[in-house]
């Protein structure tokens, strides 16, 4: 499809000319601009989803109404693309049926977050596999309604005045679309494809190059561009810490960096480009790496899923980031793109140091790979405040092998108890040989506890993170048995 | 049955209606006060400038390289306040500050073409600060005598003898932190001179005539220059009650220094460094039981963290000294109530204001010394329960004590609480590492403004010759739903369908002299003033139609033809309540509301995270005036209660680096409140049935903020849980908020057998 002349979106069926915007407007300031004040701003971090907004993203060679922040994505990189916001769901006297269960019910008090719940709501109501998930689905049934809804499609959005309540069951209430609902028919046609972008004021570019050598090229010629995908972190930069780039260089839609492999059988590699969103990925994966499909689901929030990208998460290389944990104990690669060719990391030397890694200036993640075979047994802990949408204090990844009662093999990743993710591999060295029991496991456990360097912070003392990380083991143990674990359910 | 309480057959309210907003809100246009600055022509944007240090002198700020910054068109400083530099209404609040008293107060402002362009002068300024001493935390004021306000003691009877005669003596100390109110729109305020000279103030306020006599003593204008308009808020709490008034009064200065329309929107970083919050208390305690655990004796010394200024922190103060008792009978107590000074924000009013950190008080109390009594959390609280006859600590009697057992006992029934507690001790004996409690907890909460004069509501009330009906009122509108039921009072007052009536904006243009829509009173006052102007124009046209069937549309025309006014000013003063603040003594309330929740909690030993499992509430709002609009009031006050106690953690830099005084959880990011995941996973709501109140506007009553009390049962739930982990006889401590963290280390002091010290067993006395 061939990019428009002139940078603009079609928001709400009407195209938007991208007048006047800066490389580093956000899509919600430039949308407000317009005088479409629907979507709110409530944090400007990608935190509440006050600012909720659809947007059509590629599904196969269909289109998937797809929720984000609009506060955390640059304007300039919704050039070409398709956005529906809450005005354009429905109006007062013709309300939407996400906007009408809504209102009757008793989902809006003070009405600040309901534009961003009713966009949220809105992606789920037509994800076209939802009808498929209704009773008797498999995924945690307190999160799934009678309607196949996956409430976990509303955890990047705060509500401070319900209690939330009437807008589960305003969700739960939904039917199918109606048979001339034009935005279930949209899903059914490709999504718009990427436009060449290049936005540029007096305070710097935007590009969004076609491929992948454009996007080396760009990035040997301005050595101090920023690489931007998602934006979760960057927008969250530029929003609360001022941060302002000469050069952005916008890689989430280069198809070089979003080509899967998905091995058919339990040999062979997965493949994940590093520019698929997280979203992506739980859909790609579909469950195949337990480990990861455990990790995803903790991942932030929907909202922020849908537009963190795998290799944005690594390369930030923050201390937490909750996929490295994860990665680790998976043994993953982590294959890297320069002008000059590929070469492929190991995950634990990826990181150099605090938010620092091998990546070299214009090198770029191309994919992450995913060994094979798995773990038999595999277990993500996370420690944070809340279930959802939090930042964790500390998380570990586990993955084991155990054979006869013997641990053949013990991976563990952890996150936020040093200045990067790191391998426990003195807590490795006490499980893998030793008989797989409770014995081993306290002692193990033990070894865990005194392993990485945990700070003090307003998320958790470091006494509390070090005992995380031994009750982390404790838990997998009393976890990996049902009749050890003495008729628990599972954590 | 009153007048006032009077319900008609037919009539609107009670009728199950949505929020008046709601299709509104959930189409996106429903319009906040920043939404208007798109439809504003030439409007510059307000930055602060804000302090770094908890405590510093300002030796020098310099302006001039902000003025050097493209866009940057105007710095306000302190010279350009024409009247009084003072952004409170009791002069302890400058606006632009020589000395600067919490890290994020704002030295002063820069208006800029945009945002971006304010925000980068801003950073220009160049300010000199002389760093002084500061205070932080509760204690350490405490020891450096830094107080503010008065120390109001409630006292009834002989402390020392019931102490001395009780069975069981007690002492211990309960700290609860603050609360970030978190309303999702942030403080906004929009202002411009208008075409006729008087300066307009669009903002979002819960107290439109305080926002307007502060921009007009900032200006040194008298208040008939000066219009403020409240449209509605996204959310509030209290936090809007006294803290837009100085964003106001920025905005209202720039318009009239530059002629340009000003706005002022906080990001939520400045919002949470700069406005106030819930207080924090400490409080120091001694109790006494009789041998069956009937409360015999309490002394309590109540402590409010009031920030750096005093701001409404008497007035809370007052509050939560006449809610220790909660719903229980103590015949001895002294209760001292005092505020220290800290550098921090100035902590203000939020749901409850102050009563939720009363009656944490007692619920801790009961709490830790249930299981040291062998005494049944359950059975300790409800025999301590009023009877009739019997009067609060401040001296007013308890009107209807007996629906403190009627909710309690209801709760107790449908919620099964009796059949489910085996079932949790059978859980409990064979899980080892997760553990499920469950508690009950009532709410006794009084209605009206300790501050007689805040007790008095107006409302404008226009009939058109169309018939078409146009209300007006002193009350704001903050998702609270006071609007629905406004609507709805006249509705049923004037006989006339919904859709005849539309409610205007809140201006202080309308109606003057309003109250702060606060204290749960929106309803009960406004309500009460809507339906006396109403009544007035009913009474005429009734005396027009002289008991002739007529169509509303003919008897209004008819009206107006015969010269009959068509519209009426109302008012209403609410009558009998009395309250002396020097003794601590009077009937402060109009009545009191009651409640009782059933929570059920599962905690992880092996992380200290917990999951509500269930929550069943009765509760009291007398008459509903409209229920969906109730129902929302009590889910959503249940949940933000059991934020605060639970997950709401704010921390400081109580360190002595660079950075002391800084609140450290200055994000959403870092700040986190309930969302979709701590909802109760049942949550079964019922309202009191035949709760008529006469004292109120159609036998209702207020609603806004004892649910949020209810809260405390999910924090006595973990407690029980936490026990179960241990011999379960022993007194569990938990801090509040009660997060992951402080309840994996209860866990692990229970395990070790602990019993927390600061439940100190005196020697008994004579009992």
């Amino acid at each position: 499809m061939a990019a428009p002349s002139i940078p603009s979106v079609t928001v709400n069926g009407r195209p938007l000319p991208l007048a006047g915007v800066s490389p580093h407007t956000t899509a919600l300031d430039w949308l407000r601009g317009t005088g479409l004040t629907g979507a709110k701003e409530g944090c400007a971090e990608g935190e509440c989803g006050a600012c909720s907004v659809l947007v059509a993203r590629p599904d196969g060679d269909g289109t998937r109404w797809t929720a984000l922040n609009a506060c955390l994505v640059p304007a300039a990189a919704l050039d070409g693309q398709e956005v529906i916001t809450a005005e354009g769901l429905g109006t007062p006297d013709d309300l939407h049926p996400v906007q009408h269960e809504m209102a009757v019910r008793g989902g809006s008090q003070c009405g600040y977050c309901t534009p961003g719940f009713v966009c949220s709501m809105a992606a789920e109501f037509y994800r076209s596999d939802r009808a498929a998930d209704g009773p008797g689905a498999e995924v945690g049934p307190r999160e799934r309604g009678p309607n196949g809804f996956d409430l976990t499609a509303l955890s990047g959005n705060l509500c401070r005045c319900t209690g939330y309540r009437p807008i589960r069951d305003a969700a739960y209430a939904l039917g199918s679309p109606s048979p001339d609902d034009h935005l279930a028919a949209r899903v059914h046609r490709p999504a718009p494809a990427p436009a060449a972008t290049r936005i540029e004021d007096r305070t710097g570019v935007f590009v969004r190059p076609r491929d992948l050598g454009e996007a080396l090229a760009l990035l040997g010629e301005h050595p101090g561009a920023q690489p931007v995908a998602g934006c979760t972190d960057w927008g969250v930069e530029v929003n609360l810490r001022g941060a302002r780039a000469p050069y952005v260089v916008a890689l989430d839609r280069i198809p070089q960096l979003r080509e899967v492999a998905i091995p058919a059988g339990s040999d062979g590699t997965f493949e994940l480009g590093a520019a698929l969103s997280l979203s992506e990925v739980e859909l790609a994966l579909a469950g195949r790496v337990p480990l990861l499909a455990e990790v995803l689901a903790l991942f932030a929030s929907r909202l922020i899923r849908n537009a963190a990208t795998i290799g944005g998460n690594l390369a930030t290389a923050s201390p937490i980031g909750d996929l490295a944990p994860a990665l680790l104990a998976l043994e993953a690669t982590v294959v890297l793109v320069a002008a000059d060719g590929d070469r492929e990391v190991p995950i634990d030397e990826l990181f150099t140091g605090y938010r620092r890694s091998q990546l070299r200036p214009g090198e770029l993640i191309r994919s992450v790979r995913i060994p094979q075979p798995l773990a038999g047994h595999t277990a993500f802990h996370k420690i944070a405040k809340r279930r959802y949408d939090d930042i964790s204090s500390v998380a570990v990844g586990f993955a084991l092998d155990v054979v006869d009662g013997t641990v053949v093999r013990a991976k563990v990743g952890l996150g936020g108890v040093a200045a990067t993710p790191v391998r426990a591999r003195a807590t490795e060295a006490a499980l893998e040989g030793r008989p797989w029991s409770a014995a081993t496991a306290r002692a193990a456990a033990a070894v865990l506890r005194g392993e990485g360097t945990p700070l003090d912070d307003h998320r958790a003392s470091a006494a509390y993170r070090a005992a995380m990380l031994e009750q982390s083991l404790l838990k997998l143990w009393s976890a990996s048995g049902p009749s050890r674990a003495g008729g628990e359910a599972s954590p | 049955m009153s007048e006032l309480s009077e319900r008609p057959v037919d009539a609107v309210v009670g009728l199950e209606v949505p929020h008046e907003s709601a299709a509104l809100h959930a189409t996106g246009t429903a319009l906040y006060t920043d939404d208007l600055v798109v439809r504003t022509k030439d409007c510059l944007h307000a930055h602060p400038v804000q302090a770094p240090h908890a405590h510093a002198r300002v030796t020098a700020l310099r302006a001039a390289p902000a003025l050097a910054v493209p866009g940057v068109v105007r710095v306000l400083t302190a010279e350009d306040v024409p009247g009084v530099n003072d952004s409170g209404v009791r002069g302890d609040e400058p606006l632009f500050p020589s000395e600067v008293s919490y890290v994020g107060q704002a030295v002063c402002w820069v208006l800029g073409e945009t945002a971006e362009a304010a925000r980068l002068g801003a950073a220009a300024v160049e300010v000199d600060y002389e760093v002084l001493t500061s205070l932080v935390l509760v204690t350490e004021a405490i020891a450096a005598g830094s107080f503010q306000g008065g120390r109001p003691t409630v006292a009834r009877g002989d402390v020392e003898h019931g102490l001395a005669t009780s069975a069981r003596v007690f002492r211990g100390v309960t700290e609860m932190a603050g609360q970030e109110h978190f309303y999702l729109e942030t403080q906004c305020s929009l202002a411009h001179v208008d075409e006729a000279g008087q300066v307009f103030v669009q903002s979002s306020t819960q107290h439109p005539s305080e926002t307007q006599e502060v921009v007009a003593h900032v200006l040194g204008l008298h208040a008939h220059h000066v219009t403020v308009q409240s449209l509605r808020m996204g959310g509030a709490f209290g936090g809007k009650e006294m803290q837009p008034h100085g964003y106001a009064a920025v905005a209202a200065l720039g318009a009239v220094l530059t002629g340009r329309p000003v706005r002022v929107r906080l990001t939520r970083t400045q919002d949470l460094t700069m406005t106030g919050k819930r207080h924090g208390f400490h409080a120091g305690w001694t109790v006494g039981f009789d041998p069956d655990g009937r409360l015999q004796a309490l002394d309590v010394t109540l402590t409010a963290d009031g920030g750096w200024s005093l701001d409404l922190s008497e007035p809370v103060l007052a509050r939560a000294l006449c809610h220790v008792d909660n719903a229980y009978w103590i015949p001895h107590v002294r209760l001292h109530g005092r505020i220290v000074r800290t550098n921090k924000t100035s902590q203000t009013a939020f749901r409850g204001f102050g009563g939720p950190q009363g009656m944490l008080v007692i619920e801790d109390i009961l709490g830790r010394c249930a299981r040291p009594l062998g005494v049944d959390p359950l059975d300790l609280r409800r025999r301590n329960f009023y009877a009739e006859g019997q009067s609060t600590p401040y001296g007013q009697t308890v009107r209807h004590p007996e629906r403190a057992r009627l909710v309690w006992d209801q709760v107790v029934a449908s919620g099964r609480v009796e059949e489910r507690r085996p079932e949790i001790a059978a859980f409990n004996a064979t899980h080892e590492h997760t553990k499920r409690g469950l508690a009950v907890t009532p709410v006794k909460f009084g209605i009206a403004f300790n501050f007689k004069a805040f007790n008095q509501a107006g409302a404008l009330v226009h009939v058109y010759k169309d018939g078409s009906v146009l209300i007006n009122h002193g009350g704001t509108e903050m998702g609270q739903g006071l609007h629905t039921k406004m609507l709805q009072v006249a509705a049923t007052t004037l006989g006339v369908p919904l859709e005849r009536i539309r409610l205007a904006p809140t201006r202080t243009d309308k109606v003057p002299n309003t109250s702060a829509t606060a204290a749960s009173s929106g309803a009960d006052l406004n309500g009460a003033a809507v339906k006396h102007a109403c009544l007035q124009i009913r009474s005429r046209l009734d005396e027009l139609a002289a008991g002739r069937e007529i169509a509303w549309e003919d008897l209004v025309r008819e009206g107006y033809l015969g010269r009959v006014p068509l519209w009426a000013a109302g008012f209403y003063r609410t009558d009998g309540v009395e309250w002396d603040a020097a003794r601590m003594q009077g009937h402060p309330f109009k009545y009191f509301v009651y409640g009782a929740a059933a929570a059920e909690v599962e905690v992880d030993g092996f992380t200290g995270a917990y999951r509500i499992l269930r929550v069943d509430i009765v509760h009291d709002v007398g008459d509903s005036l409209s229920p969906l609009v109730d129902l929302g009031q009590i889910e959503g006050g249940f949940v933000q209660g059991a934020g605060w106690l639970t997950l709401e953690d704010l921390r400081w830099d109580e360190s002595d680096g660079p950075t002391r005084g800084r609140l450290l959880t200055q994000a959403a990011s870092t700040y986190k409140l309930p969302s979709l995941s701590e909802m109760p996973e049942v949550f079964h709501v019922s309202l009191l049935q035949g709760a008529h109140e006469d004292g109120a506007v159609y036998g209702s009553k207020a609603v806004g903020e004892p649910p949020l009390m209810l809260a405390l049962s999910v924090r006595e739930a973990i407690r029980s849980a936490v026990a179960a982990f241990g011999r379960d006889r022993d007194s569990v401590e938990l801090p509040s908020p009660a997060t992951p963290e402080a309840v994996f280390w209860a866990i692990e002091r229970a395990r070790a057998g602990a019993t927390d010290e600061p439940v100190a067993h005196v020697a008994p006395g004579v009992g």
